[in-house]
């Protein structure tokens, strides 16, 4: 956390703190704000998993459950005093998100959601219908929690517990997001391409948020089981899954106090509803839901960002994050040992029926800038991925080093020190250009999980960001480091992508169409970094239309036309083959 | 089990699995349209169920205040939407054209439900209150957000099935209601023995998807359906409107939603929210045909139902937590399957 | 000469990136106006945006009406089309299927005599009449997407890229169509990057630039400018 940030958060405490202490505020109040403590849990895992993350949960309930349901049974069942039971309940919690996270995370887009509703309504009816569990009535003469041999059995004191747990998990999830697993996490939403190419392993980020914020639900479950000392499958129903979901979204998915705010709303509005409205329209009515229902798609139509970006703006801007210098990544050697650094060996990719790629064949040498040229829809940019490992191929084989490559992950071909730009740019719009840049870096840092929560990876971090910051003055956007990565022109945000694959200390570098929206002068510019690249022993391969810039700048040019290699050989060669000519100017030569 | 048991299982796995199919059907339709993921499929049948039970009885629908609540929304979000343009006769116009149909339907209830006309004219009369709800939802809740992510669509389906259920408890009361059969009496036909409103079930489900094929086969509006689920920007480029396509699948939604209430009220009690989890489980069918392809829905509705009908007899405390498990490995199967789904997003 | 289509400071941003920036052009009637550029220097961004595909800044009028307000499905109906970049036929349905939505816009009664032309233009297309959009090769695609078009009976055709991964045979095939339509009165917008191709077709041409429109003319004019033969007609592939 930045020191405003951090200033912040103690402000915050102290207010949330002082709360119960003041005597004019009513017990009915505080109950109320233990609820909303509860519910923020909940909320800040979801913000987490779906702001941050990019995945969509309506089954949070069924994680409270888990940890509910667990203390319920051990101190009820089997005599354990309920501060023993935490750490059980949160394991089971935690093995729960496991099991259910490794087949539910790899479900793409709105199958995750969907997902989330099938396990939801499952688990309600699971244990609505486990005799040994209550059924439908639940567990219930759950014991108190004890502090220093008091029963914390009103709100007052059990409000100190509850905001205690969450001030805890603001600082533990701000602390996350800050760390290389946050960045990791962060990058999947702008798309799991970007983050596998610098060697992020998208299922295990995934999972991990998504085992996050169970926990965080677990842990809700527990306070939860001595805050109202019985349990009932009613804390798995579905709409209870809704609501920490509207939360998130009122509040506003990804922020971290946004959750608390969401969490507030929803609460204390129920609370009203429930109360007020029957009165007003006659007993049997189930208010809440009509209007949460509402004001959820009110929310989306006109504030999708949510309320929490409204109240930011008021309290201040984020200060941009100060680099230490001094500090440094060990850079790797290039491997000088003779032969190829690529082989492209008879490459054949077929979409259906159609030959995208026809066996192409080439060589990338090291210390060698290779064009890959042709006309639109030519195959370049499927070569690319090919290479990369994002599309399997159809047949042939591709050696980095020797080595067969195909067949392996992006992430584990990043790891053999290639990495790439894209023809689409894939950067995080929202994060500023360092952090974007930063993400690169992802395979030279250790720190997990633990180390980011716990701040114990300050001084690999500080090494991450001023590699970062090194890179992006390397392609001349020192100016723009802090700005969000969204704002720049589409030519910058090129260069900050060929800066985020330089921070993985590539071997071999692939850009796609680098120079496409840069000035004549920026051009140059670049033209001028690819050189040094090279000339520091790196192997460039790259796809461009501009045919100044790689006439000027490659050692050896492969020309593809309609899936096939048409043409290879030096620039000049190049210039004077009547293939090429052809296929470019539709003249006969 | 013996055989008898078996079928008997059999027939009642059928009979539920030919509405699921046409609650697939009708999600494959909405999703291919305009991407929205219907959750509230099942609310339309609830209405439509509950709103055919009060007929019986001769009182007044509660959907019909639904009905003009709806309209009363799409008609003020047209007219900011037009007087924001500057256009106050467009406004207007727009008001009255939003109103008047749905205040015109809910009055000819109003007026004819106490007179207890029999069961044809009742149909008749929950058609006209239900397949505009559908538009209507369609206009208020989801064209706002029509250039939005499937996921955004698919929290805001999930905002108005919460808002509907609530709704129903509110319209319709908590108790349940069970309509009489369309055709009464019963058969022996070989083994079975068989309620004519079951024969109905199976006959209308069949005419039903036969009408669909044709309708998207053969009809001009039929095939701009179709061309705007293949390719949005494509239909819009030769003329289809989104909003159009939108409504006149919300449309078809709701009708199918009423004709499997008018079918299964009969069969089984409905309460105000059991409309969610007979949704749903044409909604398991729906995703193993990948929201995309209408045979497979069909055939894996059945797939449901005999699940159903069968793990209700072994386990029948079970029953729906066994159907709504099942849902995951398709999914996982599905989204092992389609490639990109997440570049599309 | 009446001119047709009007577009006054067009501007178009994607977030806080601008996209186009204050681009200005026109289409006479029966005339072929050519815009030509680098990939990425806004020429689709601008095409949507004056078929209404895309949010913009500034004024289209479209013979002599505002249409600023006016949403997409409507400019087909006064007489725009637009055949996009990536055809965006309907894969799975025929290609008469196809045609016949082309002129959804225009009611049954005319689908008979709009199918009797368009096949007189591509005969290929009544050839593979009963044959899924989906399974045509990139040539027939094209043919398909601009009689699609047509059959909406335009006043203006816009195009974007139609020689777009195309070989130069069907190319030369496409363009000699674009200049046969323009003598049955239909006027052409046609964005290319196959400078040459276009140029030679077109009355007026207009080059792009990073969003913005640098240089206008005769297209006459612009083939025989140094400067933009060597930017866009292709200088580093000599022919020697």
């Amino acid at each position: 956390m930045s020191r405003p940030a951090l200033l912040r958060f103690v402000v915050f405490a102290i207010i949330v703190m002082a709360v119960p202490l003041m005597p004019f505020v009513p017990s009915f109040w505080v109950t109320l704000l233990d609820f909303v403590g509860l519910a923020s849990l909940v909320a800040l895992g979801l913000v987490l998993l779906t702001g941050v993350g990019g995945m969509t949960s309506f089954g949070q309930a069924a994680f409270v459950g888990f940890g509910a349901y667990a203390t319920a049974v051990l101190t009820t069942g089997w005599g354990w005093s309920p501060w023993a039971t935490l750490p059980v309940s949160l394991i089971v919690t935690v093995g729960a998100a496991v099991l259910i996270g490794l087949v539910t995370v790899r479900l793409s887009g709105h199958y995750l959601p969907l997902g989330t509703i099938a396990w939801g309504i499952s688990f309600y009816y699971l244990f609505g219908n486990m005799k040994s569990l209550g059924a439908y009535d639940g567990i219930s003469s759950i014991p108190p929690l004890q502090v220093l041999g008091h029963n914390l059995l009103d709100s007052r004191s059990f409000y100190f517990v509850v905001w205690g747990f969450v001030l805890a998990s603001i600082l533990a999830t701000a602390n996350l997001l800050d760390s290389r697993i946050g960045r990791s996490i962060r990058a999947l939403r702008s798309g799991s391409a970007a983050a596998e190419s610098v060697g992020i392993d998208v299922w295990r980020a995934k999972l991990l948020v998504f085992v996050y914020a169970a926990f965080l639900a677990g842990l809700s479950g527990w306070l939860y089981a001595h805050f109202q000392r019985a349990v009932t499958p009613g804390v798995f129903n579905l709409t209870v899954g809704i609501e920490y979901l509207l939360m998130a979204v009122l509040g506003g998915a990804g922020h971290i106090y946004g959750a608390i705010l969401g969490a507030g709303i929803v609460v204390v509005l129920k609370n009203f509803l429930q109360d007020v409205l029957p009165v007003l329209f006659g007993a049997g009515g189930n208010y809440d839901g009509i209007v949460f229902g509402i004001l959820l798609i009110a929310m989306l139509q006109g504030a999708r960002e949510g309320l929490w970006p409204v109240v930011a703006r008021r309290i201040g801007r984020e200060e941009p994050r100060s680099v230490v210098t001094d500090s440094r990544l060990p850079a790797r050697e290039m491997t000088a040992t003779g032969g190829e650094l690529l082989a492209v060996k008879s490459v054949r990719k077929e979409f259906g029926g159609l030959v995208a790629v026809n066996d192409v064949t080439f060589e990338v040498g090291r210390g060698e800038i290779v064009g890959l040229i042709g006309p639109n829809g030519a195959g370049k940019s499927t070569t690319f991925n090919l290479v990369t490992g994002v599309l399997p191929l159809t047949g042939g084989e591709i050696l980095f080093k020797g080595e067969r490559i195909d067949g392996l992950s992006p992430a584990r071909i990043a790891e053999r020190r290639i990495a790439r730009t894209f023809q689409h740019v894939k950067l995080a719009p929202t994060m500023s250009v360092i952090e974007n840049v930063a993400i690169g870096a992802h395979l030279r840092g250790r720190a997990g999980m633990l180390a980011g929560i716990l701040r114990l990876d300050r001084s690999e971090e500080n090494q991450i960001f001023a590699e970062a910051a090194r890179q992006i003055e390397r392609v001349g956007l020192a100016s723009v480091m802090h700005q969000p990565a969204g704002s720049l022109a589409l030519g910058q945000q090129r260069l900050a992508e060929i800066a985020r694959a330089l921070c993985l200390d590539p071997e071999l570098l692939l850009l796609d169409e680098p120079a496409a929206g840069l000035r004549h002068m920026e051009k140059q510019a670049l033209a001028g970094l690819i050189r040094r690249l090279r000339d520091e022993g790196m192997s460039v391969l790259l796809v461009e239309h501009d045919m100044d810039f790689v006439m000027q700048l490659t050692d050896h040019i492969v020309v593809l036309n309609f899936g096939a290699r048409i043409a290879t050989g030096a620039p000049a060669v190049i210039q004077r083959d009547p293939a090429v000519i052809e296929a470019y100017l539709g003249t006969a030569a | 089990m013996d055989s008898t048991i078996a079928l008997f299982l059999i027939q009642d796995g059928v009979i539920n699995g030919a509405i699921y199919a046409l609650l697939a059907v009708a999600l494959v339709l909405v999703f291919a349209v305009t991407r929205v993921i219907l959750v509230p499929q099942g609310d339309f049948v609830t209405f439509g169920g509950l709103s055919l039970a009060a007929l019986e009885a001769g009182r007044t629908p509660g959907a019909i205040w639904l009905l003009v609540m709806l309209a009363a929304a799409a008609a003020v979000m047209d007219a900011f939407v037009a007087a924001r343009e500057g256009d106050v006769g467009k406004a207007v116009r727009l008001l009255l054209r939003n109103l008047l149909p749905a205040l015109l339907i809910a009055a000819a209830v109003h007026l004819l439900a106490p007179l207890r006309l029999g069961m044809a004219v009742n149909v008749l009369l929950v058609i006209a209150i239900t397949v505009p709800i559908g538009p209507y939802l369609y206009r208020v809740a989801f064209q706002p957000l029509a250039d939005a992510s499937v996921l955004v669509l698919l929290i805001a389906a999930v905002g108005v099935h919460l808002a509907l259920t609530a709704l129903g408890l509110v319209l319709f009361g908590a108790e349940g209601y069970r309509t009489a059969p369309v055709i009464s009496g019963s058969f022996e036909i070989g083994p079975f023995f068989v309620s004519a409103q079951s024969l109905l079930v199976l006959a209308a489900t069949l005419i039903l998807l036969a009408a669909l094929a044709l309708f998207f086969g053969r009809t001009l509006i039929g095939k701009a359906l179709r061309a705007s689920a293949i390719n949005r920007r494509g239909a819009r480029l030769v003329g289809i409107p989104t909003m159009l396509s939108g409504r006149i699948a919300f449309a078809m939604a709701a009708a199918i939603g009423v004709v499997s209430a008018v079918l299964i009220a009969p069969l089984t009690t409905l309460y105000y929210d059991s409309g969610f989890i007979i949704g749903l489980k044409g909604f398991v069918a729906a995703i193993i045909g990948g929201l995309a392809a209408y045979p497979p829905a069909v055939a894996a509705a059945m797939a449901v139902g005999l699940l159903e009908s069968f793990s209700s007899f072994w386990a029948s405390a079970f029953k729906e937590a066994i159907v709504f498990a099942a849902i995951v490995p398709v999914l996982l199967w599905r989204s092992l399957t389609t490639q990109h789904a997440d570049e599309e997003e | 000469m009446t001119i047709l289509l009007e577009v006054e400071n067009l501007s178009v941003s994607y977030g806080r990136v601008e996209a186009v920036r204050d681009v200005s052009l026109e289409v006479g009637t029966g005339r072929i106006a050519s815009v030509i550029g680098a990939n990425g220097a806004g020429k689709t961004t601008l095409l949507a945006a004056i078929m209404g595909l895309l949010p913009c800044r500034g004024r289209i009028m479209f013979d002599g009406q505002d249409i600023g307000r006016v949403p997409a499905e409507e400019r087909v109906a006064l007489g725009m089309s637009l055949v996009p970049e990536q055809r965006d036929l309907f894969g799975s349905m025929t290609v008469l299927e196809n045609l016949e939505l082309g002129s959804f816009r225009r009611g049954r009664a005319e689908i008979s005599e709009r199918l009797e032309s368009v096949f007189a233009l591509f005969p290929r297309l009544r050839e593979r009449r009963g044959q899924d959009a989906g399974t045509l090769s990139g040539g027939e695609r094209q043919m398909l997407a601009m009689g699609r078009a047509l059959m909406a009976r335009p006043r203006l055709l816009m195009l974007d890229e139609p020689s777009l991964g195309l070989a130069p045979l069907i190319v030369r095939d496409i363009m000699r169509t674009i200049d046969e339509l323009r003598g049955s009165g239909v006027s052409v917008l046609l964005v290319e990057q196959n400078a040459r191709a276009a140029l030679q077709i077109a009355d007026t041409g207009l080059v792009m630039e990073l969003g913005e429109a640098t240089v206008r003319g005769p297209a006459a004019d612009l083939i025989a400018d140094p400067r933009i033969s060597e930017l866009y007609l292709g200088r580093a592939v000599e022919v020697r």
